[in-house]
C-alpha cells in the first residue's frame, strides 16, 4: 500500500475536523475492508482517521424497547451481547456469522453499514428491521440509506455514530455463503413487526434491498412455505463465477424460508 | 515393535519448532545487507513489449537497480523431460527467459525486476515503470488451442501443439473394439487447479565476494535439482560455487519442485549487485506464477464383451501446458498419465493419444498425483458409466475385471509391470468400513428428510517412487531418479542421517529417524535427519511422486547396510571373532554361540579412536553413503468410497462419510501415513467439489486469482475420514514401502463424483463435471429429465 | 514516521514504522518474531493470527499503528519456556500439523476459540476454524487436536 498519515482522534468532533483539513483522508473503523483495499493499492488516501479511540462510538444499550449499537461495536461484541441476544436474537446470530472469528473481532457494525458491500450481512438486518442510522449530522432511515454498490446516503465528512434497531415481534436471518470468500451469495433477513413484515436481501443485487414479493407473501402467512412459494425472476440479480442470477433468485426464496423457520 | 520403532505412531520430532514459531522458512531468513526484489508482471495475456521506460523507477527512493529482459544475459529455464511425437519429432521446446525479452505470454509473466532497500520501495518504484504493450489476441481454451486459426503462442508450435504423442497398441485396440458387445463413451474435463501451498514461494539470493560462492535460499522440494538446473542451464555457475538451501518449506504438493524465474533472478542479481536479495511472493502472485495442475480434456471409450469384461480402452486427451514448458510438465500427461490407464483392470488392449498444447495461461506441471489423478478419474468415471449402461453392479464390474492377487508381477499393455497388490482385499475392506451394503436404507431415510443421498466408489492404482533411471532416461527424462542417503555415526554413537529427499510436511525427520533407530538399535533421540542443503547433503533428487520413503528411505537402508557391514568387522576385531560369526541385533554385536557382545556405541567410538583396531584392513571412521536407483516404480492402490447428501434446495453437497482403504506397502509411522491420506483426500475433495482455476476466455485474466474466488477447502467443508491400510509389500525395495503422499488425491475425486451422480441418478442425471459446486448441482437438478417427486 | 509502542509477549516493544506498516510486518521485521506467517493477501488464510488485547485477529489486516498501546501475544509467547501450552501439546499429540506453516495461526485461533467456548463441539470447532486454511492435514487431526486441547485447558 502507499503510505499515509495516521490519526486517532478522541472525539467525533475531532474526526470531522480532520476530515475537513486533510485532502484525501479516509475513515477507518475495523479496517476489514479498507486495509485489504489499501494493500491492493486500490485506494491511496493521504490520511487515515481511525475511530478506534472514540469511546462514545462503542457499546450496546437498550433504548425504547429496541437496542442501539455504537458504530465501533465489533461483530463479536454484538454476537455475544446479552442485550442483543435477548431483544433481537436474529441480529446476534447474524453478527456471529459474518466473515470469520478474527474478522468478527475487528470488524464493526458502523464500518460494515457505511461500506454497503453488496454481499455484506449487516445491511440486510438494518433494512429488514427498519433500523435508524445515526450520524454525526442527522438520523437516516434504513429505507433511505443504501443507494447502490458501495454507495450510501452518507455525505462527505459524515460518519455513522450508532444504529438503532426497533424490536421486532419475530425475526430471522439465513445466508448462503460464497464457498470461497464466505460473503453472502444470498442472505435474507425477515422480520415481523407491528408495522408489517419486512424482508431484506443482500448478496443478490448492487446493494441490500427489500423484496416486495417476499413481504407480501409473508404478510399473508409468515411461514417457510409461503416464502418458498415465492418465485422471483432473475432480472437484475448478480451473476458471477459462483452463482447465476437465476440461482440467486431461487436462493432468495430458499433462504427466506429458512430465515422464517429460524425466526424467533 | 518398540515404542519408537518401525510401525509405531511416534510423535513428530519436528513439531516442537513449528508449534513454538521457531521454524525457519525462506521468508524468515534475512542476510546482512539484504535488499528486496519486486517483479513487475504483465497485465496482459499476450502482448508485444514495444518499449520499457525505467528512468523514473531508477530514481525512485531506495531503488538499487531495475532490470528488464534486455539486461538479462544468461540462459532460459529448461524443461527436464523430452517427449517425442508419434512421428518421431521432438516436442516444441520454446525459450523461457526469467525476464521476458520482447513478448509476454500470460498475465503475470515477468517484465522487470526492481531491487530496492525495502520491499515497499521496490513496489513503489515498479509503479513508475512505463511499459508500452501492443496487445495480441490470446488463446486460453484447452479444447480449442489446436484448432486452426487460433492465436499462436509460439511461432514454432503450429496450432499450439507442443507434442502429439501416443502409447499402446492401436491395431490390437481397434480389433478389440470391432468385436465388442458394447462400447461406453465418455467426455471429461479434468479442470485446472492451483496448488496453493500455504507458504508462498520465496527466494533469497546471496553472493560471497570472498569465495565467489553463490547461495540461494528457496522454497524448494528438491534443492539439488534446482542447483543442477540453475547452475548448469540458466546461470552457468558450477556446482562447487553454488549452494542451494531449502529450509523449512510450508507445503509443496508439486508446485515447489520446479525451477522458477525468481530463483534465477535473485541469484543472478545478487552476483551483479553484491547484495543479498529477497523476493517473497504475495498470494496473488502465487496464483499468477506457481505452476498449476491438471487441465485435461479427454474422450474415452471402453469396449466390453457381453459379460462386462473389458476388452479394450482408447483415450484421446488434450493437455494444457500453459505458455511455457515448466520443469516436468511434458512427462505429466504422458508417462505419469497414459501408463496408468490399465488401472487395476485386466484390459488387454489400450491405446492413448495425448496432444499437449500451449495457451496464454500460467504453466501447468505436476500437482499432487500428477497425471495419475487424471487417469484414475477418467477410468473410474468410465467404469461407473459402463456399469450403468450394462446394468451391472458397480462393485461387480470392478471385481470381474480386477487383476487377481495371483497375477503379480503383472505386465500391463501400457508399459508398466505391477509388482504386488490385492485389489479385492482393499475393496472388501472399504465396502465393510463404509457399510456399503446398508446404503440403500440410508438413502431412503435421507429421502424422507428431502435429501438426495448417493454413494460412490473408486478402485485405483498409481505408480510412484518414479524410476528406474535407465528406463526414465529412455522415456525422455534428462535426469536420473535415484536417491542418495548418507549415515554419519558420530564417535559417541549418535547418528546424523543426510537425505537427498526434502520434508515439507511429510515428517521425514521422524519417519527416517524411526527407520534408522530401529535398524541400528539406538535411541530415536540420538538420530538427527538433515535435509535441504546442498552443502551438507552429498546429492539428492528431492521429494515428489511419493518417492521419499520408497526411494530415499531405501538409500538410507543401503547406507545402513554399509555401516553395519563395517561395524561388524570392527566388532569382530574387538571380540576376536570371525566376521562371518558376528550378528547384529537390537544395537548389539554378538558372536553366535558365545556370550561375547559389543554395543553399537563401543564400535562407533572404536571407529574414531582406533587404538585397538584392524587398521591395516579398515579405515577409521564410520560414515557411509549410498545411492539407490530403484528397480521399478512402486504401485500403491486401494479403494475409496464416498457417501454424500445433496440438498436439492441449494445444490449443496455434503460428504457424510469418506472411507479410504489403501495399500501403501510397509508403514513406518501409521500416524503420519494417516495424515498423508487425510491431506490427499482433502485435496481430492477440493478438486471434486470446490476448486477450479478459471481464466476469462477472451482477456486471459485469471478470474480466480485470490482466495476470495478460488475455493480452498476449509474445516467446515470437510468430514472426518475413515482411513485404513491393507498392505501388500513392494517386492523390489528393501523396505517394502510403496508411498502414500498422493494416494488420497488420486483415489478420491472419482469416488466423490460417482457419489454425486449416484445421488442424482433417481432424477436421470448421468453426468456432472468437477467441481460439483452447489450451482452446478442445482442446475443439474433443474434440467434433470425426471423432477423430484413432490415431498 | 510514527513510533509505536506495545507489549508483545509480555515485553515492551517500540519502533518507528511507516503508517502503512502492518502489524505482521512490525512483528516479523522489526521484532524478529517470524513465527507469525503471511500466507495470503486477502485476509483469508489466517497464518498471521495473533492475539491483540486477548482477541484473535489477523495481523495482516491491522496496521501496526492501530495496535499502538495494545498487548499482543504471538505464537512465540504461548509456551511456558520450553513447556508447550496444552493446545500446542494437543496439536503434537494428534498430528494436527504437517508443514507447520499454518500452525501458529491455527494454534492462536484454537486458543481464542476455547477461551470463548470451553467445550466446543466438533461442529463449533470446524466453524471456529473458518478463518484459517490448512492445505496439508484435511483438518481431521486439527479438529481432534482442538478438542483435546480444550479438554486439557480445562484440566
Amino acid at each position: 500500500m502507499h503510505d499515509f498519515g495516521y490519526h486517532r482522534p478522541a472525539s467525533v468532533a475531532d474526526v470531522a475536523g480532520l476530515l475537513a483539513s486533510k485532502g484525501e483522508a479516509k475513515v477507518v473503523a475495523g479496517g476489514m475492508t479498507l486495509i485489504p483495499t489499501l494493500k491492493q493499492r486500490l485506494a491511496s488516501p493521504s490520511d487515515l482517521v481511525d475511530l478506534a479511540g472514540i469511546a462514545e462510538l462503542k457499546g450496546v444499550k437498550a433504548e425504547g424497547g429496541g437496542i442501539t449499537i455504537g458504530a465501533m461495536t465489533t461483530h463479536a461484541e454484538v454476537h455475544r451481547s446479552a442485550e442483543v441476544q435477548k431483544t433481537i436474537p436474529a441480529l446476534a446470530q447474524l453478527a456471529g456469522g459474518i466473515g470469520d472469528p478474527q474478522v468478527r473481532n475487528r470488524g464493526t457494525i458502523g464500518g460494515s453499514v457505511a461500506n454497503s458491500d453488496p454481499a455484506a450481512d449487516y445491511p440486510a438486518a438494518v433494512l429488514g428491521l427498519g433500523a435508524t442510522i445515526r450520524t454525526n449530522k442527522r438520523e437516516i432511515k434504513a429505507d433511505d440509506f443504501f443507494k447502490g454498490m458501495f454507495e450510501t446516503a452518507l455525505q462527505d465528512g459524515e460518519i455513522i455514530t450508532a444504529i438503532h434497531f426497533p424490536k421486532p415481534e419475530k425475526a430471522g436471518y439465513s445466508k448462503f455463503p460464497n464457498p470461497a470468500s464466505r460473503y453472502a451469495i444470498v442472505g435474507v433477513f425477515v422480520a415481523r413487526t407491528a408495522g408489517g413484515v419486512r424482508a431484506a436481501v443482500t448478496g443478490a443485487g448492487p446493494c441490500a434491498f427489500r423484496s416486495k414479493e417476499l413481504e407480501s407473501a409473508l404478510g399473508g402467512s409468515f411461514t417457510p412455505e409461503a416464502a418458498k412459494a415465492v418465485k422471483l425472476g432473475a432480472d437484475g440479480f448478480n451473476t458471477d463465477l459462483h452463482a447465476t442470477a437465476a440461482y440467486r433468485a431461487h436462493l432468495i426464496s430458499v433462504m427466506a424460508a429458512r430465515a422464517v423457520a429460524a425466526a424467533s | 515393535m518398540t515404542a519408537t520403532g518401525i510401525g509405531a505412531s511416534v510423535k513428530r520430532k519436528e513439531d516442537f519448532r513449528f508449534l513454538t514459531g521457531r521454524g525457519t522458512y525462506t521468508d524468515d531468513i534475512n542476510r546482512p545487507g539484504q535488499s528486496h526484489a519486486y517483479i513487475l508482471r504483465s497485465p496482459h495475456a499476450h502482448a508485444e513489449i514495444v518499449k520499457i521506460d525505467t528512468a523514473a523507477a531508477q530514481s525512485s527512493p531506495g531503488v538499487i537497480a531495475v532490470f528488464t529482459g534486455a539486461d538479462y544475459d544468461k540462459g532460459g529455464l529448461p524443461a527436464g523431460w523430452q517427449i517425442h511425437s508419434k512421428d518421431g519429432s521432438p516436442m516444441v521446446e520454446p525459450p523461457h527467459f526469467p525476464l521476458c525479452k520482447d513478448r509476454v505470454r500470460h498475465v503475470g509473466d515477468q517484465v522487470a525486476l526492481v531491487i530496492a532497500e525495502t520491499y515497499a520501495e521496490a513496489k513503489d518504484a515498479a509503479e513508475k515503470i512505463d511499459v508500452t504493450y501492443k496487445e495480441l489476441p490470446a488463446i486460453i481454451s484447452t479444447a480449442d488451442a489446436d484448432k486452426p486459426g487460433k492465436p499462436q503462442v509460439w511461432a514454432d508450435a503450429k496450432n499450439n501443439v507442443c507434442y502429439d504423442w501416443h502409447l499402446g497398441d492401436k491395431a490390437a485396440t481397434e480389433a478389440a473394439f470391432a468385436k465388442a458387445h458394447h462400447v461406453t463413451k465418455i467426455d471429461l474435463v479434468n479442470q485446472r487447479l492451483v496448488p496453493n501451498a500455504m507458504e508462498p514461494r520465496a527466494a533469497v539470493g546471496d553472493y560471497d565476494r570472498a569465495t565467489g560462492e553463490y547461495t540461494l535460499y528457496t522454497t524448494s522440494q528438491n534443492p539439488h535439482v534446482i542447483r543442477l538446473l540453475m547452475g548448469a542451464f540458466v546461470l552457468q555457475i558450477p556446482e562447487h560455487k553454488l549452494r542451494v538451501v531449502a529450509p523449512d518449506v510450508g507445503g509443496g504438493f508439486g508446485s515447489k519442485i520446479f525451477h522458477y524465474a525468481e530463483e534465477a533472478l535473485v541469484t543472478w542479481a545478487a552476483g551483479k549487485l553484491h547484495r543479498p536479495i529477497k523476493w517473497t511472493a504475495e498470494r496473488s502472485e502465487s496464483f499468477l506464477t506457481d505452476a498449476q495442475g491438471r487441465d485435461h480434456v479427454s474422450h474415452a471409450e471402453l469396449a466390453m464383451d457381453k459379460d462386462g469384461k473389458f476388452l479394450a480402452l482408447r483415450v484421446s486427451t488434450i493437455a494444457n501446458m500453459g505458455a511455457y514448458l515448466s520443469t516436468f510438465a511434458p512427462c505429466v500427461p504422458t508417462y505419469l498419465y497414459a501408463t496408468l490407464l490399465a488401472g487395476v483392470y485386466t484390459t488387454p488392449a489400450i491405446y492413448a493419444e495425448v496432444k499437449a498444447v500451449f495457451t496464454n495461461t500460467v504453466v501447468v506441471d505436476a500437482y499432487r498425483g500428477a497425471g495419475r489423478p487424471e487417469a484414475t478419474y477418467l477410468l473410474e468415471r468410465l467404469v461407473d458409466k459402463a456399469a450403468r449402461e450394462m446394468k451391472m453392479d458397480r462393485v461387480e464390474i470392478r471385481r470381474k475385471n480386477f487383476i487377481s492377487r495371483e497375477a503379480f508381477p503383472y505386465q500391463t499393455p501400457v508399459a508398466l509391470q505391477y509388482d504386488s497388490g490385492d485389489y479385492d482385499a482393499t475393496l472388501d475392506g472399504a465396502l465393510k468400513a463404509s457399510d456399503w451394503a446398508g446404503f440403500e436404507s440410508r438413502r431412503a431415510e435421507a429421502r424422507k428428510r428431502g435429501k438426495l443421498r448417493g454413494i460412490g466408489i473408486s478402485t485405483y492404482i498409481e505408480a510412484c517412487g518414479i524410476a528406474p533411471s535407465a528406463v526414465v532416461g529412455s522415456l525422455g527424462a534428462r535426469a536420473g531418479l535415484y536417491e542418495c542417503g548418507s549415515i554419519r555415526v558420530h564417535p559417541t554413537g549418535s547418528v546424523t542421517v543426510f537425505t537427498g529427499t526434502h520434508s515439507h510436511g511429510q515428517g521425514h525427520e521422524t519417519t527416517f529417524a524411526q527407520l534408522v533407530s530401529d535398524t541400528l538399535g539406538i535411541s530415536i533421540d540420538s538420530v538427527e535427519v538433515s535435509h535441504g542443503d546442498t552443502n551438507k547433503i552429498p546429492f539428492g533428487m528431492g521429494t515428489y511422486g511419493s518417492r521419499s520413503l520408497a526411494v530415499g528411505g531405501s538409500a538410507i537402508v543401503k547406507a545402513m547396510d554399509k555401516i553395519i557391514a563395517k561395524a561388524k568387522r570392527i566388532a569382530a576385531h574387538l571380540m576376536e571373532a570371525s566376521v562371518a560369526d558376528v550378528e547384529f541385533k537390537n544395537g548389539t554385536f554378538t558372536v553366535a554361540g558365545t556370550d561375547k557382545s559389543v554395543p553399537f556405541g563401543t564400535v562407533a567410538l572404536t571407529a574414531y579412536v582406533p587404538h585397538n583396531y584392524p587398521i591395516t584392513e579398515l579405515e577409521p571412521g564410520l560414515e557411509e553413503t549410498a545411492f539407490y536407483d530403484p528397480l521399478n516404480f512402486t504401485y500403491p492402490g486401494g479403494c475409496h468410497i464416498c457417501e454424500v447428501e445433496l440438498d436439492p434446495d441449494t445444490g449443496v453437497t455434503k460428504i457424510v462419510n469418506f472411507t479410504a482403504v489403501d495399500d501403501v506397502g510397509r508403514v513406518i509411522n501409521p500416524m503420519i501415513v494417516e495424515g498423508q491420506v487425510h491431506g490427499g483426500v482433502a485435496q481430492g475433495i477440493g478438486q471434486a467439489l470446490l476448486e477450479s482455476c478459471v481464466y476469462d476466455e477472451q482477456s486471459g485474466q485469471l478470474l480466480t486469482g485470490s482466495l476470495m474466488d478460488y475455493c480452498m477447502p476449509r474445516a467446515d467443508d470437510l468430514p472426518n475420514f475413515k482411513v485404513a491400510t491393507q498392505s501388500t509389500m513392494c517386492t523390489h525395495n528393501p523396505i517394502g514401502a510403496k508411498g502414500v503422499g498422493e494416494v488420497g488425491a488420486i483415489g478420491s475425486p472419482p469416488a466423490i463424483i460417482n457419489a454425486v451422480i449416484d445421488a442424482l441418478s433417481p432424477l436421470g442425471v448421468q453426468d456432472i463435471s468437477m467441481p460439483a459446486t452447489p450451482l452446478k448441482v442445482w442446475q443439474a437438478i433443474q434440467s434433470a429429465p425426471a423432477k423430484m417427486a413432490a415431498e | 514516521m510514527p513510533t509505536v509502542e506495545m507489549t508483545v509477549n509480555g515485553k515492551r516493544a517500540s519502533a518507528q514504522v511507516e503508517g502503512r506498516t502492518l502489524l505482521v510486518q512490525f512483528l516479523r521485521e522489526k521484532l524478529g518474531l517470524t513465527g507469525t506467517h503471511i500466507g495470503c493477501d486477502t485476509s483469508q488464510c489466517g497464518a498471521c493470527v495473533v492475539h491483540v488485547d486477548g482477541r484473535a485477529v489477523k495481523s495482516c489486516t491491522l496496521l501496526a499503528v492501530q495496535a499502538n498501546g495494545a498487548s499482543v501475544t504471538t505464537i512465540e509467547g504461548v509456551a511456558n519456556g520450553e513447556t508447550l501450552h496444552p493446545m500446542q501439546e494437543a496439536f503434537r499429540d494428534n498430528h494436527g500439523l504437517q508443514c507447520g506453516f499454518c500452525t501458529p495461526g491455527m494454534v492462536m485461533t484454537a486458543i481464542d476459540l476455547v477461551t470463548n467456548n470451553a467445550s466446543p463441539s466438533e461442529e463449533e470447532i470446524r466453524h471456529g476454524l473458518e478463518g484459517n486454511i490448512c492445505r496439508c492435514t484435511g483438518y481431521h487431526n486439527i479438529v481432534k487436536a482442538v478438542k483435546a486441547g480444550a479438554a486439557a485447558m480445562k484440566g
